[in-house]
């Protein structure tokens, strides 16, 4: 292990490491650790500065329910997860059948195709801008929650087949030649064979596109233009215009907003990070 | 799912066929669901786009569904050319490009201070990684609070240092300071710093995660050969355990050139570009001309996009070709 275990050094270096550890936490999250804070404070401590003070009111519940009683919230969450959830299954579906075929079989386009994929993920969103901007008017899906996921699923799918056509590349290709002499058809060696052994990598990767998708902002701005399309990330900017300067309550709303891909994150850790990491070994 | 298995009498005829070509026409039915979707929404756009850089066009149509759009051949580019606003992005682009790389080594540096094991370990180590997990839309209000000099951090911190603290005869707490704090945000020769600054927060913790899980693999005969041969610290480093970490360093540069790139959320939350354009990126420039209050600009704003993507491209193709050198190496 690099750098040398710290439990191999003197008590007093391990001991000083422990003990530095929360301190450098706690400069690492200060942002947030000082929305948090924010969020439960009353409007007083705003307008004296009291940042990093003992709160002179706690104003938890208040804030929170302000944020929705007073705000689309509501609606903007639900929102979310109408455009999000789709679009996870959409494209990760998409990436196991495509991915398979990029992995499995071998014919000339193969490989072309694949790096279609991959370079369609890495280009900037500005150059699809207009066109999928005139596409969603022309056929009425601009400012609609399918004409956002039916987007996010197609550009996603680009990450997700990438991903799924390394992971199933990379299983025993044994299986499938045994089972092809075995006779069994192609769709099936695809889903008694490949899918069930894909599992781990369907996570990874439903952890992921629910993050970046619930974390978009961009699509939300070309894509929705009232209240009642707009996903979170959009709707805690109108919120900022709405509350303004009562940080207090856009500390609440920011946080509402961050919440469920947090909470992803914890609750999938692993399958997040082997997703985001992938590459990163040899 | 429980397909009923087709029973194989009547197979035979068209069977021969499908069975002889079989490997050959099966895959493009596992692709063409996705390939379908990504020629409409991907590929076809970003030729439409490059199309449309040569019109003029306000998005609007015609009463029988004709497009309004008039050729102007390269009129936008030259038009381009000539643009201040243009020019202020592209060198923000660079001045983005060339800082954010800053989160490859700061990623490294907090990777290797992680990388012990002490009890609750993994959970500091999750907890290091949060800013990347969080919208950057709330990175952007967060900092963009941060930043303001009556309610923020900044504000109260340099209170703390230039201001003296007085209260009155009525018991009013008032404030005497040196000078104003600074308002980052709304100078236009640090605004963009202040910015980058933010968008720095989450690419460090994302080059983290990539580094831990490098260093997670890194060959422990290695490094103990290297301790018997007398090398520690940077020289461990350099020699022994930077060589093994390539892989993770180039992927953490691709997502910071792209992280870099296609920054738009910080930018149309902290200042919209202000304060006069001073911190406008193409992206974010891109956007506010084709879709802004004066009335759409499609076609000028598709030649920004085009610009953005060729600079992308260059980036774009050696990654490709770097995978396809893998590739090769590969079965």
């Amino acid at each position: 292990m690099f750098p040398r275990p710290i439990e191999k050094s003197t008590p007093a270096k391990r001991f000083g490491y422990q003990a530095f550890l929360p301190i450098a936490l706690i400069i690492w999250l200060l942002p947030l650790l000082a929305i948090a804070l924010t969020s439960i404070r009353g409007a007083k401590d705003i307008n004296s500065g009291n940042v990093f003070g003992w709160p002179s009111e706690f104003k938890l519940l208040e804030n929170y329910t302000a944020v929705f009683t007073q705000s689309e919230a509501a609606q903007y969450m639900l929102n979310s997860v109408m455009i999000t959830v789709p679009t996870v299954i959409i494209s990760v579906s998409l990436a196991c059948l495509a991915g398979y075929a990029l992995a499995i079989y071998r014919f000339r386009v193969a490989l072309p195709l694949f790096f279609l994929f991959v370079a369609g993920n890495f280009i900037p969103f500005q150059i699809l801008m207009v066109p999928v901007r005139d596409m969603s008017v022309q056929t009425g899906l601009y400012d609609t929650i399918a004409g956002q996921f039916l987007f996010h699923a197609a550009f996603q799918t680009g990450f997700c087949t990438l991903f799924m056509r390394n992971f199933i590349k990379a299983l025993p290709f044994d299986l499938i030649e045994s089972a092809r002499i075995e006779g069994i058809k192609e769709w099936k060696i695809f889903w008694y064979v490949v899918l069930p052994l894909v599992r781990p990598a369907i996570a990874a990767l439903a952890v992921l596109i629910f993050t970046f998708v619930w974390n978009d902002f961009f699509w939300a701005n070309v894509l929705t233009q009232g209240e009642s399309a707009k996903p979170i990330t959009a709707g805690v900017r109108a919120l900022n215009g709405q509350f303004v300067n009562n940080w207090h309550l856009v500390s609440a709303a920011s946080l509402l907003a961050a919440i469920p891909p947090v909470a992803m994150f914890f609750l999938m850790q692993r399958h997040f990070i082997a997703g985001l990491t992938l590459g990163a070994v040899k | 799912m429980a397909h009923a298995t087709m029973p194989d009498t009547n197979v035979p005829t068209e069977a021969t066929w499908m069975q002889r070509n079989k490997l050959a026409i099966a895959p493009w039915f596992f692709l063409a669901p996705a390939l379908v979707f990504f020629a409409i929404y991907v590929v076809g756009p970003i030729f439409e786009s490059l199309y449309l850089s040569f019109f003029e066009w306000n998005g609007l149509y015609t009463a029988d569904g004709e497009s309004t759009a008039t050729w102007v051949g390269v009129d936008n580019y030259v038009k381009l050319w000539d643009d201040p606003n243009f020019w202020t992005s592209l060198v923000n682009n660079v001045l983005w490009l060339v800082l954010f790389m800053l989160a490859v080594p700061a990623g490294l540096f907090i990777a290797l201070f992680l990388n012990q094991e002490v009890p609750g370990m993994r959970l500091y180590k999750s907890l290091f990684f949060f800013p990347f997990v969080i919208s950057q839309v709330v990175v952007g209000l967060i900092f963009g609070w941060f930043y303001n000099p009556d309610f923020g951090v900044v504000g109260s911190i340099y209170k703390a240092f230039y201001c003296e603290e007085t209260v009155n005869f009525v018991g009013n707490v008032t404030f005497k300071c040196v000078g104003s704090p600074p308002d980052i945000l709304s100078s236009p020769e640090f605004a963009t710093y202040g910015i980058i600054a933010a968008g720095l927060w989450p690419q460090i913790a994302y080059c983290m995660i990539l580094y831990l899980t490098g260093l997670n693999n890194v060959a422990s005969d290695q490094i103990e050969a290297g301790r018997l041969d007398g090398a520690k610290g940077w020289k461990m480093l350099w020699y022994v355990v930077w060589p093994q970490l390539r892989p993770a360093t180039f992927i953490a540069v691709v997502v910071t050139v792209i992280g870099a790139l296609r920054s738009f959320d910080m930018i149309a939350i902290m200042t919209q570009g202000g304060p006069f354009g001073s911190t406008n990126v193409l992206s974010h420039y891109m956007f506010e001309t084709a879709i802004s209050e004066y009335g759409e600009r499609y076609g000028y704003g598709s030649a920004i996009a085009v610009v953005l993507f060729a600079i992308m491209l260059i980036f774009i193709s050696y990654f490709l070709w770097r995978m396809y050198q893998d590739e090769k190496g590969g079965r």
